[in-house]
């Protein structure tokens, strides 16, 4: 017999069972925890949605920040460079002042510098010629410097023609008293002798000469009476020597010769 | 030889008797529940599952997208009814490589309960859809004519289950039994391979018919009707 009713309800009855079973822990269960895993993505997703639309708001506020902070550094920036350019402009042109005050400074020193120096050689030089002059005159000829310089102010009177003669003349004889003699040594009695001969005869002073000494005086003899001068000095000889020496000192130096014997091995 | 597992008595009492058959069914119900007791007791709602869990959830929803593709618009209402046959008549051919264990789907009492459950739960399912008055009109359609063609159908269809289950079943036991006694080697391995597969085509034949039935019964008439699957065993 192939078909047993009894088996067949039974297997009927089994078959509900499992059904009802396997609906209890199998389906259901297993239908629960897809269901919660589907939740739970789903709530994942939107928490990661509502993220991303956060994280994107964030980026737009972020970006404006970031653009309104570089317009402000740009501004800031260029208003530094503008002051910087003027706080720079203002230190050079203090720093130019400052140089050209200090150039001017210089110059005037050096130029200052330049005369005492100047006047310090012509000094100098002139106190050389006169004891060189001196020392020379009375080794050769034993004379003085004052009687050699008296001798040519005297030729230089008596030397001169008849038209200056007659002005000199004239403008002496005109001029109120006194009369100077103004040298730069004491000149001796037979030397004021000459002078005030020279003077009465070649420009007829008739009034007694005022013999003053100046020692600080250009070098020479000079006689002087209301604003009229003759005079003989040493100054043109001076001008001559100080020019060649300006020349001298405005050539280039040359280069100096080593010695033979001192040469580097 | 015996054709049929309901032969090997185990214990009798009156009318009461304990064969093969049931015992294997009971066998069988006790592993799937046992089985789905103990994958069920940890499940986890998180991303990160057992293998397990995983096994059971992809046969779940595998189950579930079938009945939907059928044409059942609420596949989970009737997930419990059809995933249990497609699920017991599987592992009752998966069971064939055990030796010394017989199917009791190769019993015609089993399939014969399975189709008659078939039949008494398609009418459920219809009128618990559209009315018992709704469900009973059906027979009627397209004209009253056709009324004792459609009760011959009802019942030549639960016929067809039952028989198609179990001479599927019963012949391949049977030759493999033939096959042993007379090439024992290798031959009949291949033919186990080869009945295995069949239990296998034949769960989802019998699981996708009951779900074929349960869909026209409970399906609304203007609904197009060739969207069901054509299935021929």
């Amino acid at each position: 017999m192939l078909l047993d009713w009894f088996t067949v309800v039974a297997q009927a009855l089994n078959f509900l069972i499992l059904v009802w079973l396997l609906k209890h822990f199998l389906y259901q269960p297993i239908l629960d925890a897809i269901d919660g895993r589907e939740h739970q993505i789903a709530t994942k997703l939107a928490e990661a949605e509502a993220n991303k639309i956060e994280a994107r708001k964030e980026r737009e506020e972020f970006r404006q920040k970031n653009e309104a902070f570089e317009q402000r550094r740009a501004t800031l920036w260029s208003s530094v460079e503008d002051e910087a350019s003027l706080e720079r402009q203002r230190l050079l042109n203090e720093a130019r002042k400052e140089v050209e005050g200090f150039r001017n400074k210089w110059q005037a020193a050096l130029s200052k510098e330049h005369q005492s120096l100047s006047e310090e050689i012509t000094r100098q030089t002139r106190e050389e010629v006169f004891a060189i002059t001196r020392k020379a005159l009375k080794d050769l000829a034993a004379i003085s410097l004052e009687a050699q310089m008296t001798d040519i102010f005297v030729q230089r009177l008596l030397g001169l023609s008849s038209t200056e003669r007659q002005e000199l003349q004239s403008a002496f004889q005109t001029a109120s008293p006194p009369t100077i003699v103004r040298s730069t040594f004491h000149l001796p009695a037979p030397q004021r002798h000459a002078i005030e001969a020279v003077a009465k005869d070649v420009l007829g002073i008739q009034t007694q000469l005022q013999f003053e000494t100046d020692p600080h005086s250009v070098c020479g003899i000079e006689l002087t009476a209301n604003g009229h001068k003759v005079a003989w000095s040493i100054s043109d000889y001076l001008i001559t020597l100080k020019s060649r020496l300006d020349e001298l000192l405005k050539q280039p130096p040359k280069p100096s010769v080593k010695p033979s014997g001192l040469s580097k091995p | 030889m015996h054709l049929s597992p309901d032969d090997t008595i185990i214990w009798q009492y009156g009318i009461f008797r304990l064969n093969t058959t049931i015992v294997a069914t009971w066998g069988l119900m006790l592993f799937l529940i046992i089985g789905s007791t103990i994958i069920t007791r940890n499940l986890s709602t998180a991303l990160k599952r057992s293998r397990w869990q995983n096994l059971l959830e992809i046969i779940v929803m595998a189950i579930l997208k079938q009945i939907e593709e059928v044409g059942l618009s609420h596949p989970r209402k009737y997930l419990s009814f059809l995933g249990t046959i497609f699920l017991f008549i599987a592992l009752a051919s998966l069971g064939t490589i055990i030796p010394g264990y017989e199917a009791p789907t190769g019993s015609l009492s089993t399939t014969v309960a399975l189709a008659l459950c078939v039949f008494v739960a398609v009418p459920l399912f219809g009128i618990e859809e559209h009315g018992l008055g709704g469900y009973l009109k059906s027979y009627l359609k397209p004209t009253f004519i056709m009324l004792p063609f459609n009760i011959i159908s009802e019942l030549s269809r639960t016929l067809a289950l039952a028989v198609r289950l179990f001479g599927n079943m019963m012949s391949g036991a049977m030759i493999v039994g033939i096959l042993l006694s007379i090439i024992p080697f290798l031959f009949p391995l291949v033919m186990s391979l080869l009945g295995l597969l069949t239990g296998m085509v034949q769960a989802y034949i019998f699981s996708i018919l009951a779900t074929v039935y349960i869909a026209a019964a409970t399906r609304t008439r203007h609904v197009p009707s060739h969207s069901n699957p054509k299935v021929t065993p």
